[in-house]
């Protein structure tokens, strides 16, 4: 008997398994078309010179695109821009986002129109916050100059690097807090209420609360909205786009790579790029995990 | 009673300025949009229009009279919901595989989405490009409703995986017991009980979808399929020197109608969506 309720169950979870994987297929077939085999390619195309202006001329040169890319100081100042742009903005971000967290979890009338609010920098698409805060910032329509009382009217945030990148990381922080805000807020939902109340019972202070009680409770939320935004900041390329082209040496490393691709049509180089880019991104997020210690299956949720 | 009242106040203030946070930039970009293009290209700082350099509702008009911005318009609706329909119709299936059933390879589902989600879009489109030119689907509606789909079916997976995980499933057996038919039971049960999870689901992926800017310039060359981003990132008018903002800035504003909409009627849905997936239920 213990026999034939082994193999009925067995039989079953065959079937299961069998279902599973008819279900999954189609999405992973379609998500593994457009990722894995592209980035196949890419590494394939990386060890030819090959530009779709001349595409007869291609021609095997093993790692020479790669060692082109490396000593190049562009690919190097890229990178750097692309690092201080992802650890500013997202440092900035956990900060006013978690702000903003507070007040929505302590805000007992208009929590509708706040969400609502705050739902719009979210959905908004990033080439409109980036044109937006160009406009903004600019010196002959914009109002930025003549709201802050320590730049003069005729100021042109886009003539220098430095001031370029504070207009930039502004677009950017302005889009993606609110997303910061809301993973937050969830992850606040999650500190036991008991618990704030036992420790304000025992005299803990507002801010030793925060530290012992509030912020080591919701770490989990906090790791996983970090490595989200980390990512998604490294990639950054909309706003650059729009709001300088690269000008005043702000290029990221995605807005390098596009450049050699679509522009200069330099399939070879622009491979390379793209390999290194998508290494880089693997470098980034393993760094995370191991320095926060995030455990993946947290963002995984499994439950 | 003192610590009270400041705690209210701090609240207060910090409402007051996450709506300022909000709403002051998409009130600045409805404002450029009423200043004249005449005002604009002479230099008008300020938020609001100065007197006289106001100009109605006349950008509106030239951008919605603009043929390729309207064509814009339509590619992006098209091509936004063509994949958000798509890919939420894969998810489901997907998400009800992870969530009620126990199969090898769960794990590599999950973390392959996990890693298509942070995937650096960039570095696909070289060799898309490529591939789209061979396949003859470069600069069409199906070259970009494609990387939507696979770009997209991560964050609906997740989402409604969290919402299938919810769902208490032995309703369905309940039902049938009361003499439902499976189809019934299925149809009566389950089908109201997942519902907003899959509507969430498509709200999240149109929203990814009517935003993406890396495929619809580099997927397209004309205006046969470039979307809304993409469009108004190439729309220069007369003078390159000089872009015409408040002409395109209706254009942003037109751009945002849909997403302020859906926002509007949504937003409890998205709000449940954007945090299902990110904090362990």
């Amino acid at each position: 008997m213990s026999t034939s309720t082994v193999n009925r169950a067995s039989d079953r979870s065959r079937g299961e398994n069998r279902l599973a994987l008819k279900l999954v297929a189609p999405a992973v077939a379609l998500m593994l078309l457009v990722t894995a085999f592209p980035m196949l390619r890419a590494l394939y195309l990386s060890f030819f010179s090959y530009s779709l202006t001349a595409p007869d001329e291609r021609e095997f040169v093993g790692l020479d695109n790669y060692a082109t890319a490396l000593t190049d100081g562009l690919f190097w100042r890229d990178t750097g821009n692309t690092v201080f742009i992802m650890v500013v903005t997202v440092a900035v971000e956990l900060v006013i986002g978690f702000a903003f967290a507070m007040v929505m979890h302590r805000l007992v009338f208009a929590r509708g129109l706040v969400r609502t609010s705050i739902l719009i920098p979210y959905g908004i698409i990033t080439v409109v916050s980036g044109f937006a805060w160009q406009f903004a910032f600019s010196n002959t329509n914009g109002f930025v100059n003549s709201w802050l009382p320590f730049v003069s009217s005729d100021f042109n945030w886009f003539a220098s690097y430095e001031s370029s990148m504070v207009a930039i990381m502004v677009s950017e922080i302005w889009k993606t807090t609110p997303f910061m805000a809301l993973l937050l807020l969830a992850g606040l939902a999650q500190v036991p209420e008991d618990m704030l109340e036992a420790a304000k019972v025992d005299g803990a202070t507002w801010w030793q609360r925060l530290w012992k009680v509030i912020l080591p409770n919701m770490r989990a939320a906090i790791m996983v909205a970090v490595l989200f935004r980390a990512l998604d900041a490294y990639r950054i390329f909309d706003n650059i786009f729009v709001m300088t082209a690269g000008a005043n040496n702000t290029e990221s490393i995605s807005f390098l790579t596009y450049r050699q691709v679509i522009e200069q049509f330099q399939l070879g180089i622009g491979s390379a790029l793209s390999v290194l880019l998508f290494l880089s991104v693997l470098v980034v997020a393993f760094l995370i995990v191991k320095i926060f210690r995030v455990n993946l299956a947290d963002a995984r949720q499994e439950a | 009673m003192n610590k009270n009242a400041l705690t209210r106040v701090g609240t207060l203030v910090g409402f007051v300025l996450i709506l300022l946070w909000c709403l002051l930039p998409v009130a600045w970009i409805i404002s450029l949009s009423f200043k004249s293009q005449e005002a604009v290209t002479n230099g008008s700082p300020g938020f609001f229009p100065q007197s006289g350099g106001g100009a109605g509702w006349q950008n509106y008009v030239d951008v919605l009279q603009d043929e390729q911005f309207r064509r814009a318009i339509l590619n992006s609706i098209g091509i936004s919901l063509t994949a958000t329909i798509l890919s939420v119709a894969l998810a489901t299936l997907t998400a009800y595989a992870v969530a009620r059933l126990e199969f090898q390879g769960k794990k590599f589902v999950l973390t392959t989405a996990l890693v298509i989600a942070m995937f650096p879009v960039v570095s696909l489109v070289g060799p898309l490009f490529d591939m789209w030119r061979t396949f003859g689907i470069y600069d069409t509606w199906i070259g970009l409703i494609i990387p939507y789909m696979s770009f997209t079916l991560p964050l609906a997976i997740w989402t409604l995986s969290a919402f299938f995980r919810e769902i208490p499933w032995e309703m369905e057996q309940a039902a049938q017991v009361d003499g439902a038919t499976s189809w019934q039971a299925f149809r009566k049960v389950i089908v109201p009980l997942a519902a907003p999870g899959v509507f969430t689901a498509a709200i999240l992926t149109f929203f990814f979808a009517w935003n993406d800017f890396v495929f619809g310039i580099s997927l397209t060359s004309t205006e046969r399929a470039r979307p809304i981003p993409a469009a108004l990132s190439f729309f220069v008018g007369a003078d390159p020197f000089n872009r015409p903002a408040s002409l395109l800035a209706a254009g942003a504003v037109v751009a945002t109608v849909p997403v302020i909409l859906l926002v509007l009627f949504f937003q409890r849905k998205i709000v449940a969506g954007l945090t299902a997936g990110a904090v362990k239920g």
